[in-house]
């Protein structure tokens, strides 16, 4: 059910596959309500996102500003581009680091499974170079069943 | 610097500011050439591929001997190689070097898996609670 796969595409695309055993509806929810994207998407232990922004409309806001309690701090900030609820996600982010990253466009898509919901998350990159840098330093090595990438932790 | 090169650099650096800060400061000495961020930045560069030191000091606004500095380090960690061709010597990731970086993405991979596997959790209290409503 958890397995998530990791797959090129074209190139400057990746494509990230999750399952997850709730309805779509309620993925989508996870996604967009910053009350719920608090709670998950931390990265690893210890880290918090004190400051969570999301506005789940067209041109609507997303500001993430993750904190690891020992004066580590930094923040992504994006704009919704489109929404259908519950099926389909677009927007564009960006990461401070304080630098700015270029933006990153990701459409992520939830389609019923079962009972369940598959979640497919298309990244799309500056270039083929970049997308080629990102993989090279070894993520695509025996990567076919699990998950990397960047903007998952975005 | 390329733009590609230039998105490269700053994943590397979110990757290790990130992903790897708290295990960094915690690594024993072996791994301590990689506490530095520009040490850090030039592994990242030689992940791409063999460079030399002109190459390596292109995105620092620092002096090629300040870069060989770093790279002497890096050497003696077992991190970076060095070869000799003609009159350059080009540096490459060593195997230590490799396995720096295939640590560092698998704990990336790692904190990613965690965000969804919380996410299981979220949506497995979303469903208690909306049954709760129901009943």
């Amino acid at each position: 059910m958890s397995k998530m796969t990791l797959q090129t595409e074209g190139d400057t695309h990746i494509v990230v596959t999750r399952r997850f055993a709730a309805p779509p509806e309620a993925v989508y929810r996870a996604h967009t309500d910053p009350k719920l994207v608090q709670k998950w998407m931390l990265g690893p232990e210890g880290w918090t996102m004190p400051v969570c922004i999301s506005e789940a409309k067209p041109g609507g806001k997303i500001r993430y500003e993750w904190s690891n309690g020992k004066g580590a701090r930094f923040h992504v900030t994006g704009e919704y581009l489109e929404l259908e609820p519950y099926s389909r996600l677009v927007h564009v982010e960006r990461m401070h680091l304080p630098d700015t990253t270029p933006d990153n466009h990701v459409e992520t898509s939830f389609d019923p499974e079962g009972t369940g919901t598959l979640m497919t998350m298309r990244m799309t990159l500056p270039d083929a170079q970049t997308r080629a840098a990102m993989l090279a330093t070894g993520m695509e090595r025996g990567m076919e069943a699990s998950y990397v990438r960047l903007e998952g932790m975005i | 610097m390329e733009r590609g090169d230039f998105f490269f650099l700053i994943i590397s650096k979110y990757l290790y500011k990130v992903f790897l800060m708290d295990a960094v400061s915690n690594l024993d000495a072996a791994f301590s050439a990689l506490a530095d961020p520009t040490r850090r930045t030039i592994l990242a560069r030689l992940a791409k591929g063999e460079a030399t030191v002109t190459e390596l000091a292109a995105p620092f606004e620092m002096t090629q001997p300040a870069i060989s500095q770093h790279l002497k380090v890096l050497e003696d960690a077992g991190l970076v190689a060095c070869r000799v061709d003609g009159t350059k010597r080009p540096r490459r990731l060593a195997r230590a070097g490799v396995d720096a970086m295939d640590q560092w993405l698998a704990m990336l991979r790692k904190a990613l898996e965690r965000n969804y596997d919380r996410l299981d959790e979220v949506l497995a209290s979303m469903e208690k609670q909306k049954r709760g409503e129901k009943r």
